[in-house]
């Protein structure tokens, strides 16, 4: 009897593992949450990608695509109807429809989030049928379906049943049961996620999709350390390593077993410097706030030498730039991507003409564990800014503790990457440039940028139909939050990718890779995806 | 008649100073013990360059390499970290704060050790069982995990702003207290051995206070052993700093030690800069080795058995 359990046992445990076959991703730092709704950061959103889905998705070209929905038209320049696609179900079983949609409308605009960007303009969601939703819109919306990619849906019945209507207030600390678990329609599922170890997703047999790589179970982890991360990528623990460290690029595209994924995001890398405050918190200067000044904004942009942060702290994995978007967003023109000129002695006569002959001194607050060679850009920074007599003092600690520090506006300058999901410029401007609100306008303005004329002109953007004229509007904005010099644009990440030889996959230009494109060879591999 | 011996002579002629010119391996450790300690004191005017004034620093001499080589440069003869600076520079200013906080930490640890060993062997009875009870709980942790243990709490405690400002103290304050033990056995048993020789009881019968009779009596005839643990204690306490800063919990990146520099460089080892990690780990490597010969020439020439 026992003996016939143990021959069981052993064919099952034999049994499962061989058709497993397993991914194992490791990159740079943890999720902050399981709240899709909660934070708009782009690990985070990387991982929910893979559980949760929206109406609409990006193909392999970043073209909208069919996802939850089938298909769309647009009643009037303000209603777009969604066919919802029939017999999806969620992880746990419930069917999806148009009350799910509207519910998570109702949650994601919640002011305690920071993904209301996703659902800009949409005035209300009304249901036709339980498969057919109206979108309402405040005005015409050129980029409404690309907003629309990041808009996860919920399950109304769990997230009611679970007491998770409301998003986590992740800069409180606050922990709600959609935090700590998730129920997406997504091609896989997350079976668990331990904070600063692992994120293991399993693949959904019920997907209403054919995934067309063989990875059924995607095991991810963070690795903060950049010499343990390509360690374990040939000492072979890993399969995939993204956020590679620059200085080992090189080395790895020699190595025999491994291949390099070459790729740009589209991302930039700026500094953001607190506008609004009458009296900058961490600075030396009392009673006035330096940053309020645009010769003194401009001198900072004048102090950095974008190119050697290129050659040396980059080693070449850089685009050295004067925008605020990546070239690949819809609105970039290489033409007014301008990089302000290095000059010391001009730099430290903008300073001088300001009032601050001598400089100044405040903090900078930077991660240092979310973009490439975060801290190693800062305290570069820090060298460039001290020879025109800015003294910036560096504050580099992990993205978790450096997020919630920036979104209760408790720094005064910090380094922010910001990737642009939509593709459109729109996106950036809204997000960064137009005056904070409690909505998606301002969502990650912490800096306080405040220029009315700028805000005339983005708002006139999100309704501008005309491909011609809305294009002219992006320009202007642009050139205008250079000249004025808002930020300190540094750089468009190069972000290539390290794997084994027999895993491919896709590169994607928002650095999030997808599971579902991901193939494994080698067969005698499965028998060791067992843990 | 024979004029008496010159103080040098005497000091020549000396027990010390004989085995020590005994000793060839001692002559150079005490060599290199000089050379490191009188570089790190005078770094400010020895050094080629001041790393810690940014605005003379240059990214763009980022990752030269040292000056023997094909791409290296006269100008900096270690060649250069990440950020340009001058890494034979950062390396005496590294050396300055690596034995800073172990000179410290000793004298630190010494001077709880001693105290409470003098206190449990003259006093004896509860106190003394107390403090050796806590001794012995002590000694069953490696140093180094205390010394974790108590910078960890230390940074739960402070508040984030003074992390870096403190971040020294707290060191120093972590590794003596994960040291004390050493010192107050040492002394405890000395004390026992003399606290009833006749002139503590002599002592004692004329009415001193016990307190004048520890520090004046008692103490100057124990010391002997504490000054050979200190010696020794030096070498262990400049590694348990370089462990943590190499962990990342020790001294902050703005004022980089021995073990912080080698973190650093340890980022760029498998891309090929091995000289950032490197020439800070053979510093280390040949600071801690010199004090360490000379603690145990010490030992030996001081122990009555030996010679």
């Amino acid at each position: 009897m026992r003996r016939k359990f143990l021959v069981a046992a052993t064919l099952f445990a034999l049994a499962v593992p061989a058709h497993a076959v397993m991914l194992r991703w490791a990159a740079q730092n943890d999720i902050l949450t399981l709240d899709p709704h909660s934070q708009n950061h782009a690990t985070t959103i990387s991982i929910m990608q893979h559980c949760y889905e929206a109406l609409v998705r990006y193909d392999k070209k970043f073209q909208v695509e069919p996802g939850l929905a089938t298909g769309w038209e647009q009643v009037s320049p303000t209603q777009w109807r969604f066919k919802l696609r029939p017999n999806v179900k969620f992880h746990d079983g419930s069917p999806f429809t148009a009350d799910d949609v509207i519910f998570s409308y109702e949650r994601i605009k919640q002011p305690q989030g920071t993904m209301q960007p996703y659902v800009t303009g949409v005035k209300e969601i009304k249901k036709v049928d339980d498969h057919t939703v109206d979108f309402m819109l405040d005005g015409p919306n050129p980029v409404f379906l690309r907003n629309l990619v990041v808009f996860h849906i919920m399950s109304k019945t769990w997230s009611e049943k679970n007491k998770s209507e409301k998003v986590q207030d992740y800069k409180a600390n606050e922990n709600t049961f959609a935090s700590r678990n998730t129920n997406g329609t997504g091609a896989y599922m997350i079976k668990s996620w331990e904070p600063d170890k692992q994120v293991t997703m399993v693949a959904n047999p019920n997907w209403w999709d054919k995934r067309e790589g063989n990875a059924t179970e995607v095991v991810y982890s963070p690795i903060k350390s950049d010499a343990t991360r390509v360690a374990a990528l040939l000492s072979g623990d890993v399969d995939l390593v993204t956020d590679l460290p620059t200085q080992d690029v090189e080395r790895l595209r020699k190595e025999a077993n491994l291949k390099v994924l070459d790729g740009a995001e589209n991302r930039t890398i700026f500094i953001a410097m607190d506008q609004g405050s009458d009296e900058l918190k961490y600075a030396d200067v009392k009673g006035k706030n330096p940053f309020k000044d645009v010769r003194v904004r401009h001198a900072l942009n004048m102090a950095v030498d974008r190119e050697a942060i290129k050659k040396v702290t980059m080693r070449g994995l850089s685009i050295p730039g004067g925008l605020m978007i990546a070239p690949q967003v819809h609105g970039y023109d290489k033409a007014i991507d301008v990089l302000p000129k290095v000059d010391v002695n001009a730099a430290k006569k903008l300073l001088a003409d300001a009032g601050y002959p001598s400089g100044f001194g405040f903090r900078l607050n930077c991660p240092n564990n979310r973009y490439v060679n975060d801290e190693k850009i800062c305290q570069a920074l820090v060298g460039m800014w001290a020879k025109i007599g800015v003294k910036a003092t560096l504050a580099a600690e992990p993205m978790a503790t450096f997020i919630a520090k920036v979104q209760n506006f408790d720094t005064s300058a910090y380094m922010l990457g910001w990737g642009v999901a939509t593709f459109d410029a729109l996106y950036m401007l809204q997000a960064l440039a137009r005056t904070k609100t409690t909505g998606a306008d301002g969502s990650f303005n912490f800096a306080k940028v405040s220029d009315p004329k700028l805000d005339g002109i983005i708002d006139a953007m999100k309704t501008e139909m005309d491909a011609k004229k809305r294009d002219a509007l992006i320009k202007d904005a642009l050139i205008m939050v250079r000249d004025q010099y808002y930020f300190v644009p540094l750089h468009y990440q190069l972000r290539p990718w390290a794997m084994k030889k027999n895993v491919s996959t896709i590169h994607r230009a928002n650095d999030a890779p997808e599971s579902r494109f991901a193939k494994i060879e080698e067969a005698g591999k499965a028998g060791k995806a067992g843990k | 008649m024979q004029q008496p011996a010159s103080r040098w002579r005497r000091a020549w002629d000396h027990d010390l100073a004989w085995s020590f010119r005994r000793s060839p391996v001692t002559i150079v450790a005490a060599l290199l013990t000089l050379i490191c300690v009188g570089s790190a004191l005078l770094a400010p005017w020895v050094a080629p360059h001041n790393p810690f004034d940014s605005a003379t620093i240059s990214l763009t001499d980022g990752f030269t390499p040292p000056a023997w080589t094909e791409k290296g440069s006269p100008q900096f003869v270690l060649g250069t970290d990440d950020q340009g600076r001058d890494l034979l520079s950062t390396i005496l200013y590294g050396t300055r704060i690596s034995l800073g906080v172990g000179l410290a930490a000793v004298a630190f640890a010494a001077v709880l050790g001693v105290t409470l060993g003098l206190l449990s062997g003259y006093l004896g009875g509860r106190l003394d069982a107390f403090i050796m009870r806590i001794a012995d709980v002590q000694l069953s942790f490696p140093a180094i995990l205390i010394a974790l243990l108590i910078d960890g709490l230390a940074r739960v405690a402070m508040p984030p702003e003074t992390h870096d400002s403190l971040a020294i103290p707290v060191l120093i304050l972590a590794i003596g207290v994960a040291g004390w033990v050493q010192y107050a056995r040492t002394v405890r048993g000395s004390v026992l051995v003399e606290k009833n020789k006749e002139y503590v009881q002599a002592a004692r019968v004329i009415g001193r206070h016990p307190l004048a009779i520890m520090v004046r009596h008692v103490l100057p005839n124990v010391i002997g052993p504490v000054l050979v643990i200190g010696t020794i204690h030096i070498a262990t306490a400049i590694i348990t700093e370089a462990t943590l800063s190499f962990l990342g919990v020790g001294v902050p990146p703005t004022q980089p030690s021995l073990g912080t520099l080698i973190r650093v460089g340890n980022d760029f080892m498998m891309s090929g800069e091995w000289w950032i990690s490197v020439f800070p780990g053979i510093a280390l490597i040949v600071l801690v080795l010199s004090v360490n010969l000379v603690g145990d020439w010490l030992r030996d020439a001081l122990n009555p058995k030996l010679r």
